[in-house]
């Protein structure tokens, strides 16, 4: 099923998804990816606020080739998703409620997403140059020293994802 | 004896570094096509459709294919009459490396040191493998590779009495454990026998032969077709959504090994397998 959803990513949006299901996604998304979530990591064990509010949010696992002159955004498509498996059960305690990547998920995640209602979502790998076109801008917010890996807000609009972690744990790699 | 300036490397490696981020070969082009023409699954078919539209927005706008667009692989061979002025080669090579991933906005995704991790910030340096040949020439093969499927790679040594059926499992278990991180439709580049780091060396080799060109060795391409086809059978399919196609193709090479081994690699690519050719 072919359905449109708008950021935040409340509870209401994400328990009517079920794997399967094309998304495309409008709004605010975060991304994130090994060092940045290292960093948060730290943050965290050390108390400190994190740089983005997790509460029903999504990241992005990605992080982008420079962009040309005028434009928002290079090459952005989805970095493999199980490097962040170590982080990913804290931040979905904390109220993430989306994460798209590609690839396996570990049970700890599965885990953490049945727990709080969130949904794992994946693009498609190796198709950077299709989903810029959905971003219409992009900001460093936090992290800039990490260069392609920083923690970026970006504005995206119909971006396209397939649902395949539900929040009932179905997963659409786990078909046989 | 031939004078060859190697700020010409330098330049000649810059533009391959930029063309082959923005740019798939013939080989791989048809690759995609055939897969069209084969796949049975809806969502595969969906699949390869917006990868053959990332592929044409690549070209058209100039984004790359693929936003890592991975640590310099290069194969160098310089024909031994060759004399190179103007200093040396490997910081030639890198050179052009620096200058095509800061000049051609290509994402710079190499780190100084693998546990202090610090961004080199041009992409520097390349792994570069090189050839002693006869003649005047230099050629380059250059294939940035992405490590989504890289992580994925695994060198197994194999026993003798393993065989060819040893052979034969080691590559449907790593294909197998690769799955949707390796960015299906694949390309599988395998080295057969030599020692531990040249099994590996003939792996990533092999990803630079055409895809859809066999070995001239009647047994290998064998077992590159019989691959081909047991992989395909593994429903990972475009994306590890499910489908015919979890590979393109199956390259093998060999080479002599010890009366004790059985060396095998197994190099995973995916379907962004980018390698270009430029002679100097
Ligand atoms: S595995 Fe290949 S297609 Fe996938 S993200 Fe890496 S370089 Fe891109």
């Amino acid at each position: 099923m072919d359905i449109n959803i708008n950021t935040p990513l409340t509870e209401d949006i994400t328990k009517k998804l079920h794997a399967g299901d094309f998304v495309f996604i409008t709004g605010t998304i975060y991304t994130a990816r090994d060092a940045a979530h290292k960093r948060m990591y730290e943050a965290i064990k050390n108390g400190e606020n994190l740089p983005v509010d997790m509460e029903n949010n999504i990241i992005y696992y990605m992080g982008p080739s420079p962009a040309r002159e005028g434009r928002v955004i290079g090459s952005a498509g989805p970095t493999t998703a199980s490097r962040m498996d170590k982080y990913a059960p804290q931040l979905l305690d904390m109220g993430l409620k989306g994460m798209i990547g590609k690839g396996k998920r570990s049970k700890e995640v599965i885990d953490a997403i049945k727990r709080n209602n969130a949904v794992y979502f994946a693009s498609i790998g190796g198709a950077g140059a299709l989903l810029s076109k959905s971003i219409k801008k992009s900001t460093v917010i936090a992290y800039d020293d990490l260069g392609t890996e920083a923690i970026r807000k970006l504005e995206v609009e119909n971006f396209p994802a397939i649902v395949v972690i539900d929040c009932d744990g179905n997963n659409l790699y786990e078909r046989n | 004896m031939r004078e060859v300036n190697v700020d010409k490397i330098s330049e000649t490696i810059k533009e391959m570094c930029i063309s082959v981020n923005h740019f798939l070969s013939d080989d791989m082009k048809n690759a995609y096509n055939n897969a069209m023409k084969t796949e049975t699954s809806e969502i595969g078919k969906k699949i390869l459709g917006q990868l053959k539209e990332n592929l044409q927005i690549a070209g058209e706008d100039m984004i790359p294919i693929c936003q890592d667009t991975g640590m310099a692989v290069i194969f160098a061979e310089i024909g031994q009459d060759v004399h190179l002025t103007g200093g040396n080669i490997t910081d030639a090579i890198n050179e052009g490396v620096r200058r095509g991933y800061v000049d051609g906005y290509l994402r710079k995704s190499v780190v100084n040191d693998p546990i202090i991790r610090k961004n080199t910030k041009d992409n520097t340096p390349a792994v570069i493998h090189y050839n002693i040949v006869e003649g005047d020439k230099i050629k380059f093969t250059l294939a940035p590779k992405g490590f989504g499927s890289e992580n994925m790679s695994k060198v197994y040594m194999l026993k003798p009495a393993d065989g060819i059926e040893g052979v034969k499992n080691a590559i449907l278990s790593a294909v197998k454990d690769a799955g949707p991180n390796a960015c299906p439709p694949m390309v599988i580049g395998v080295g057969i026998g030599g020692t531990f780091e040249k099994c590996a060396i003939l792996a990533k080799k092999a990803l630079t032969r055409e895809a859809g060109k066999h070995s001239d060795i009647g047994y290998v391409e064998e077992l590159e077709k019989e691959m081909l086809e047991k992989i395909n059978e593994l429903d990972i399919g475009p994306a590890g959504l499910g489908g015919k196609n979890t590979a393109f193709a199956v390259n093998v090479e060999t080479y002599p090994t010890h009366i004790a081994g059985l060396p095998v690699a197994v190099n995973i690519c995916c379907h962004v397998n980018r390698h270009i050719t430029r002679e100097i």
